[in-house]
């Protein structure tokens, strides 16, 4: 057993932090992509909110503080399509070792 | 949508427990007892969708009612309130 209960990393409320951050920022447009792809999976019916949440609260605690946020949803989408069969590890990593040689 | 079990007035406590899963209920909330403010409908089971699966029949998603000095252990103002949506499942009577 472990003696304090499971608290995932994302449930922060209660917690001591600092000022919340109130000011507004442009969006990149990789940024937009990933937000535009949540919404079309969401239309196809291959993606819920809540299986993206699961995914990202489902990241390691170290992965999730050093990501920014559409970062997170990143690879959650991928984490998601991988879960429904959509797509195979071995083609995202085919896909991300192309992208990574274009630099 | 499945008869709700509470009513608005009605005390009800949080349950104290730490599944697994995608879970929308707040850790700090866990354990609180609170008043039911209001029933907002009935959603499928969030915890359910994030599994891919179909969360039906819908839950019944209460808004209630905490005060924060049950909420926080060194809470100053007595009356001060704070409202969390918390799912059927997750509430029992007190």
């Amino acid at each position: 057993m472990v003696e304090q209960p499971l608290r995932g990393c994302h449930d922060l409320g209660g917690l001591p932090a600092g000022p919340v951050d109130r000011g507004e920022h442009d969006y990149a447009e990789w940024e937009r992509r990933v937000d535009a792809m949540a919404v079309l999976l969401g239309w196809k019916k291959l993606l819920t909110v809540d299986q993206r949440r699961r995914n990202i609260e489902a990241l390691p605690p170290q992965a999730y503080a050093a990501l920014a946020y559409y970062e997170r949803w990143v690879v959650a989408l991928g984490q998601s399509l991988i879960q429904r069969g959509l797509i195979t590890t071995a083609e995202l990593a085919r896909k991300m070792k192309e992208v990574e040689n274009r630099a | 949508m499945p008869e709700p079990l509470f009513r608005p007035g009605e005390r009800v406590r949080v349950l104290k427990a730490y599944p697994l899963g995608h879970v929308r209920t707040p850790f700090y909330i866990r354990g609180c007892t609170g008043v039911v403010e209001r029933l907002c409908g009935a959603f499928p089971n969030p915890e359910e969708l994030a599994q891919m699966r179909d969360g039906l029949p819908p839950q019944p998603l209460y808004r209630v009612r905490f005060l924060q000095k049950d909420v926080w252990p060194d809470y100053a103002n007595a009356n001060d309130v704070l409202e969390v949506e918390i799912y059927q499942h997750w509430l029992e009577k007190t």
